[in-house]
């Protein structure tokens, strides 16, 4: 395929709110209709969709899943304290260059052979440009890779929370305009202005003025129903019966005072362990035995352990 | 439809869901992009482009339901079944007998139809013209009940009325303004409802808005019982966003400044020739915050609140150690850690307050069991009046205090001008706190403290 033809495949498949719901279910990915539509809203503003809600309810899934239908390169960048632009953006090959020195210093005798006086030396010198701040000693780091996709990328800025405030607001320039200015070479603008996902797990609020460049897509835990066809797509071969006692037992945890309620992607955790365990349904027993997967404090255990009955029974009815 | 849309920012507004005007213009485009017709793309349109946290996710579907609800017009609904049935297309003929001025009025021709959807819109129209959207107060709902149906025709409708009231004999006419009253009755009956929902959507947020303020400016001594719940959401909010700026330990690379003995240091190895440079960091670390509050008789009133605060600047840092005193210090800590507020500020003001207050014995304990918390990285808040009844304030251990720690704030609820008067020992203790301010209410608290924050520890 060529770029055009890429570029072709991409906007008809993000043309309609539908169309998206529809393509992301091939990759597995469940999608509600505020999610299609923040990601058909995102390429026809051309604007980033900062991603909200508590751990494990996808967020990082969606990106992923939206490059791999796209068929874009997915470029993923992780936050974390203390992240600045040379890890973020690009970077100067500092030791390639002082090598390349080292080395060509006595290459600079030949070339400058026969010249008479300073004024001669610069202007051969100057025959031979920006030698090394060239695009060859660039180390391009993950934005800046993103900017140079031809034909466009999903890139994911992992966890933007963690961050600083100062890196939050060097990410401004490059979320509303798609472009860096690195100071020896230029500006660079994207071709193709890539789907960008913010994540956040709300360690921190996030500046207004970040906000306010972004989309925002906040994702709740599911509802019942949207959690079974999620749990029936993620794992193919499971019981519809035993599906839906699952999701039930889980919907029910989560009405419990919890200090940290099940996500998604505990659910489909679970059901994985429990398909392993060759069980058709829920008994006490199995559910004592691999609660572990569900809940990950030991209190919390402790406090639904002894309703487990209870909570099975109501699920199978 | 971008009046409506403009309306409706605003009713977002009035529910704490701030739409800049940049916001705006990405929603009209947003909406532009995916046209009005379903409802429920415009619904997830809109609340992407414009709420920008989960809880205003949640707002902005409330308002939008409440917004776009566009009550049916139930009593007309009725006839809107019949007549529609009935006559088809073409517009019913007008009741008989009405005088020649009338023949031509809108809205008699809309109440003949029973076309409900037509008579919501004029509504919506006429509240705009009328500026019913700006609704302040309950108050002014009489008033622009009248101003709306004025401008929809009501006149028209009273006359109408009277005219085929006075040819008593035609039993029609006598039946059609029997009818025309009844609708004019609906009308008004719609008409109060509809600028209920105006007041839910634009005034009443307003109005709580306004209570927060002027709550956030009451002196604390002053606040009352019943404020408490509000009270506490406000100085939730306030220590949450105190927390998230300072609590968090970093370290800063402060680029282009090279560390030239380490760099020299890690490239020995390679004949001194700089491959991997290092560069000077500063390090801020994360605040360690030791509060002393005072609960005794003569701060009565403000200790509540003052506790309250403590509770919440508990809950969102998490090296905070509390203490409290009238006469004899105790650590609250654990209280304030382990059980909810309701309990927790009855219990601490039970065990520890109310008691005649003695600065000297305090710090005396102080120093005795929890001395060894206060370091050259801890900052110290002393949140009293430093009325200690005469009794010997040991400014000695105050010293102590502000040699051994980074820092002391002292917050006053009192005014400056009653330092040092009567057993106010405030002057005699000013010389070794680093800062020492009045904090009367909730607003100067939350300066005051990130003021604090700002210059003590991030420096």
């Amino acid at each position: 395929m060529n770029d055009s033809a890429v570029l072709a495949a991409v906007g008809e498949k993000l043309s309609s709110v539908d169309t998206i719901t529809e393509g992301l279910s091939t990759v597995g990915y469940i999608a509600s209709r505020r999610i299609a539509t923040a990601i058909f809203i995102a390429q026809n503003l051309n604007k980033p969709i900062l991603v909200e809600g508590s751990a494990g309810v996808g967020k990082t899934e969606l990106a992923l899943s939206a490059a791999s239908w796209l068929g874009l390169p997915l470029i993923r960048m992780q936050c974390y304290e203390g992240l600045d632009e040379a890890k973020a953006l690009y970077e100067w090959k500092y030791g390639k260059q002082l090598l390349y020195t080292q080395i060509l210093k006595d290459k600079v005798g030949d070339v400058l052979e026969g010249t008479e006086g300073m004024d001669q030396a610069m202007e051969r010198l100057r025959g031979f440009g920006d030698l090394f701040f060239s695009e060859e000693f660039l180390e391009p780091r993950p934005l800046l890779k993103a900017l140079q996709e031809e034909n466009g990328a999903v890139l994911l800025i992992d966890e933007i929370d963690k961050s600083d405030e100062e890196f939050e607001a060097f990410l401004l320039e490059i979320l509303s305009a798609f472009q860096v200015s690195i100071p020896e070479i230029g500006t660079i603008v994207a071709k193709t202005p890539p789907l960008v996902f913010l994540t956040s797990n709300n360690m921190r609020e996030m500046g207004d003025a970040l906000k306010r460049r972004c989309l925002h897509l906040y994702i709740p835990l599911p509802d019942e129903k949207l959690e079974r066809r999620i749990v029936s797509s993620r794992i193919p071969g499971i019981e519809e019966s035993l599906t839906k006692q699952l999701v039930k037992f889980v919907q029910m945890l989560r009405e419990e005072d919890l200090k940290k309620v099940p996500s998604i992607s505990e659910t489909i955790d679970w059901a994985r362990v429990v398909l392993l365990m060759h069980a058709d349904s829920l008994d006490s027993e199995l559910v004592r035995d691999t609660l572990n997967v569900l809940l990950k404090f030991e209190q919390d255990i402790a406090s639904v352990e002894r309703r487990i009955p209870t909570l099975v029974r109501k699920s199978a009815e | 439809m971008q009046e409506t849309l403009e309306d409706f920012f605003r009713a977002l507004r009035a529910t704490d869901i701030p739409v800049s005007p940049a916001e705006a213009i990405d929603a009209h485009l947003a909406v532009d992009s995916v046209g009005y017709s379903d409802r429920t793309l415009l619904k997830d349109t809109l609340c992407v482009a414009l709420a920008k946290s989960a809880d205003e996710t949640h707002r902005f579907d409330d308002c939008f339901d409440m917004f776009f609800a566009r009550e049916e017009f139930k009593s007309n609904n009725r006839d809107a079944g019949d007549s529609e049935s009935e006559a088809g297309d073409g517009p019913a003929p007008l009741p008989e007998g009405l005088p020649q001025e009338l023949q031509n009025s809108e809205l008699l021709q809309m109440l003949a139809d029973g076309d409900s959807e037509a008579l919501a819109q004029r509504m919506e129209q006429a509240a705009r013209e009328s500026g019913a959207t700006n609704i302040r107060y309950v108050t002014q709902r009489g008033l622009l009940v009248r101003r709306i149906l004025d401008r929809m025709g009501l006149r028209e409708l009273e006359a109408a009325i009277r005219a085929l009231n006075q040819n008593e004999e035609n039993a029609g006419a006598v039946n059609a303004a029997q009818k025309l009253t009844q609708a004019r009755q609906d009308l008004f009956q719609e008409a109060r409802q509809y600028l209920d929902r105006l007041y839910e959507l634009y005034a009443r947020p307003y109005g709580q808005q306004l209570r927060e303020e002027f709550l956030a400016e009451t002196a604390l001594s002053a606040v009352e019982m019943r404020d408490f719940v509000r009270m506490h959401k406000l100085v939730r909010k306030m220590a949450k966003k105190l927390a998230t700026r300072y609590n968090r330990r970093r370290k800063q690379t402060r680029r282009g400044v090279l560390d030239v003995r380490r760099t020299l240091r890690r490239n020995m190895a390679n004949d001194g020739i700089p491959f991997d440079t290092v560069w000077k960091q500063t390090k801020i670390d994360r605040p360690r915050i030791v509060v002393i509050c005072d609960v005794s008789r003569s701060v009565a009133a403000a200790a509540r609140f003052l506790l309250l605060f403590l509770y919440s600047l508990n809950e969102v840092i998490a090296k905070l150690r509390a203490y409290a005193f009238s006469d004899h210090m105790s650590e609250i800590s654990d209280i304030l850690q382990e059980k909810e507020v309701e309990v927790a500020i009855p219990e601490i003001l039970d065990k520890i307050g109310f008691r005649p207050t003695d600065y000297g014995q305090s710090f005396a304990d102080f120093e005795e069991d929890f001395g060894d918390v206060i370091d050259r990285k801890t900052t110290v808040i002393i949140l009293g009046d430093g009325r200690s009844n005469h009794n010997d304030p040991r400014v000695d251990l105050m010293r102590w205090i502000h040699d051994r720690a980074k820092a002391v704030i002292w917050l006053n609820p009192e005014p400056k001008t009653f330092w040092g008067t009567g057993d106010s020992e405030m002057l005699r203790y000013l010389p070794f706190c680093h800062v020492a301010k009045v904090c009367r209410t909730v607003q100067d608290l939350e300066r005051i403290i990130d003021d604090v924050l700002k210059s003590y520890i991030r420096a």
